[in-house]
């Protein structure tokens, strides 16, 4: 009998079918059990990313971990979109304290976990990437430093979104928002600012880093099944398009979080222990102008005299990240 | 058992003796060697069932015990100064997620000019934070209300903040009479969240109250301290038919029935009040006094009782309101309705200006002549304070004030 071998690469964007596939290796998301961590009805923008993220990440971890997990949640879109008294659509025990201080409370919560003989019960700590690469950093390196056994996942719309698109520390190099604004001779974000805290976290030798899309589900929750995997302090870096704040259509969320992946803007790779292990191979590689263009965030570069030098910087850092995560490479990690 | 100890290790002993199952750590003085004894134990295997957790920061020691206290442990941590002001934010959130946090204050200064000597400016600076704050005169008595607190803290789902006066209390070394595991095994039952996170019962905590329902989630609040009026004599009368003593309460008295001045005041320097008051007792002076031992609830009603028959109230405060005076004081304004005295606030010993037997009665005895102002400042240097105002006067780049002072005082500058 004739064998057609299926590639998961076939439609372009490395999704597959569902239907193409053994029942075992279909995602987590098309489980018709899956725990919908994150109900639906709650209060995000239309086309939210981090809605998305959550919910496919902590259902996947729901698998992973028998369904016993509990999650300590950063003030932030996430936390307020998806708890407005009295309503409440997370399914799973969850805690809210403070903007800067939920790395801790997942500490804490383990410590009780520990203490208590419950080791089959998994904490997860959650953010946006104000409450992690920002006000929460020093509760989070804490937490990496001591080996924690919690997993964090931190959902990066690269900017303050809840408090109306302000900057943070990881806002992209000439980006607009309302604290990096749009005038001025070098409009939008200063470039060479900034941190990136997966490497941080690599850093501080912890288990488990990683990087994800919502745009790849597969991966995504491959990611956060193998980090459950591990006991010690991990740490998962999702990117999360975010329609309001980077002035897109809520349609493009997925588009715009596959381009960030296709320009090698936003590499997709693992680390154990300090050092990547595996990086995302990009197949079609696009110009970052395809990805910088449909956000009204980065409009100013496209004016009736393009910002050919800020552009070319940009290219340069997309240029970088693939030589140095060997993303195009047949030596590529992993 | 009686034995001569630190201070700060015979409250470690005491929270020891109540199972702790979280316990997070980070130094900063006067509390820090209670969190070391506390280590000890946990490292050497004789507290078990427990993790001892080293943080890094003040913030980070109370969140790691907001979220144990959340998953259903017996949390314990400890405390000082700017410490307590760098975990502010959490010292709301614990309390307004109601969690039945302990955590000890060894009372510091606030900087600037940084401080590490007694007063009780920390804790004062959180005392509308909505945990209880009980404040112990002894040793003896901060062991014991370690015990009552855990207890009050669980009976009500509310923290409780257990203020002992850094270095004087701390770090002296006293006879104390540490409890049997037993009669505290039977004195505080095994912690029964009120709420908890768990996977076999989930539940949302800490979620987004707008204007429809925040005030009655305050008020709430407020209403377990009015419970706690109640609870906290009552827990002390327990307290004493299982210890055999008297610790805790919402007041305490001294010599104070047929008194017509009443001293009021915090913490350990009762101690030297109640000398004094002896002193001027021998010399048919009618003074008494009221060590106010919870400030949070403030218990007004009692205060109300002693001061009834009051002509003068002499308020010692180790904390400055800048700007208008006595925080103490202020708040004892509601417990005076309807009573006509003449009121005196004196601020003393910040910084850990030693408060003296002498100073204190020189004070007393211009109080009871009425001779003193309605705020006081006790043994200050007025000297060096108008050379400095002088100074300050004669160019406007007279430099930084604390070391202008402390030059001066060295004889350095004229």
């Amino acid at each position: 009998m004739e064998m057609q071998q299926i590639k998961f690469y076939q439609t372009g964007t490395f999704t597959v079918g569902n239907r193409l596939l053994d029942e075992t290796q279909r995602s987590v998301q098309a489980n018709m059990q899956r725990t919908n961590s994150l109900n639906s009805g709650h209060r995000a923008c239309q086309g939210c990313g981090e809605a998305l993220g959550a919910r496919y990440a902590i259902d996947a971890a729901m698998r992973a971990a028998n369904n016993q997990v509990i999650a300590c949640n950063a003030t932030g879109c996430l936390e307020v979109f998806s708890t407005p008294y009295p309503e409440t659509s997370w399914q799973i025990p969850w805690i809210h304290s403070l903007f800067g201080n939920a790395a801790a409370v997942a500490t804490g919560v383990m410590a009780a976990m520990k203490v208590k003989g419950r080791r089959d019960v998994r904490v997860i700590a959650q953010g946006g990437d104000g409450g992690t690469t920002d006000i929460g950093f020093g509760c989070l390196s804490g937490m990496f430093e001591r080996n924690d056994d919690v997993l964090y996942l931190c959902y990066d719309n690269q900017a303050y979104m809840n408090t109306g698109v302000q900057r943070s520390s990881a806002t992209p190099p000439a980006a607009r928002t309302a604290t990096t604004m749009a005038v001025g001779a070098a409009p939008g974000n200063t470039f060479g600012q900034g941190k990136n805290v997966p490497e941080i976290a690599m850093a501080h030798g912890i288990p488990y880093v990683a990087t994800a899309s919502v745009a790849y589900l597969r991966d995504l929750e491959e990611k956060v099944s193998r980090a459950m995997t591990a006991r010690g302090a991990r740490y998962i870096h999702i990117l999360v398009p975010c329609p309001l704040g980077w002035g897109a259509a809520p349609h493009d969320t997925i588009r715009l979080a596959r381009l960030a992946v296709e320009t090698g803007l936003f590499p997709l790779f693992e680390a154990e222990h300090g050092e990547v292990t595996h990086s995302t191979p990009i197949r079609h590689r696009v110009p970052v102008e395809e990805y910088l263009k449909p956000q009204k965030r980065f409009a100013h570069l496209f004016g009736k005299t393009p910002a050919v030098d800020t552009l070319a910087r940009i290219q340069a850092q997309a240029d970088r990240n693939i030589r140095k995560y060997r993303l195009m490479d047949e030596r590529r990690h992993g | 058992m009686l034995k001569q100890t630190e201070g700060s290790h015979a409250i470690a002993e005491s929270v020891a003796l109540c199972r702790p199952e979280v316990i997070c750590a980070y130094p900063i003085t006067p509390q820090t060697h209670i969190v070391e004894g506390l280590g000890e134990m946990v490292k050497a295997g004789e507290l078990k069932s427990c993790e001892f957790i080293n943080v890094e920061s003040e913030f980070a020691a109370l969140s790691v015990a907001i979220g144990a206290s959340a998953a259903g442990a017996r949390t314990y941590t400890a405390t000082a100064s700017q410490g307590l002001l760098f975990m502010a934010e959490a010292v709301y959130n614990a309390a307004g997620l109601g969690l039945p946090i302990v955590m000890t204050i060894g009372n510091r200064a606030i900087g600037a000019p940084i401080n590490i000597w007694n007063d009780h400016t920390d804790s004062m600076s959180m005392r509308d934070a909505g945990w209880i704050q009980l404040y112990a005169e002894t040793n003896q008595e901060a062991a014991d209300l370690h015990i009552q607190a855990f207890r009050l803290a669980e009976d009500l789902s509310m923290p409780v903040m257990v203020c002992v006066d850094g270095f004087i209390l701390t770090h002296a070394y006293e006879r104390i009479d540490v409890p049997a595991q037993e009669q505290v095994d039977a004195y505080l039952p095994p912690f029964e969240p009120r709420q908890v996170l768990d996977p076999r019962e989930p539940v949302s905590i800490g979620a987004m109250v707008g204007p429809e329902a925040f005030m009655e989630v305050r008020y709430l609040a407020h209403h377990k301290q009015m419970r706690a009026l109640e609870l906290i004599p009552q827990l002390s009368r327990e307290f004493k038919t299982v210890f055999g003593r008297d610790s805790g309460g919402l007041i305490r008295t001294y010599r104070a029935e047929d008194a017509k001045t009443i001293v009021v005041a915090l913490g350990s320097v009762n101690g030297t009040i109640k000398d004094v008051i002896d002193e001027l007792r021998d010399e048919g002076c009618a003074i008494g006094a009221a060590a106010i031992v919870s400030f949070r609830p403030f218990p007004s009603d009692e205060l109300h009782e002693v001061l009834s028959h009051a002509k003068r109230l002499v308020v010692i405060e180790k904390s400055l309101a800048v700007g208008i005076g006595g925080i103490v004081s202020h708040n004892l304004r509601m417990a005076l309705s309807g009573i006509s005295l003449h009121a005196y606030t004196v601020v003393a010993g910040l910084g850990g200006r030693a408060i003296t037997k002498s100073s204190l009665r020189s004070l007393f005895e211009r109080a009871l002549r009425d001779e003193l102002e309605p705020l006081t400042f006790l043994d200050l240097n007025q000297a060096a304070i108008d050379r400095e105002l002088a100074r300050e006067q004669a160019q406007r780049r007279s430099g930084p004030s604390a070391e202008n002072i402390l030059r001066d005082l060295a004889g350095g500058v004229r």
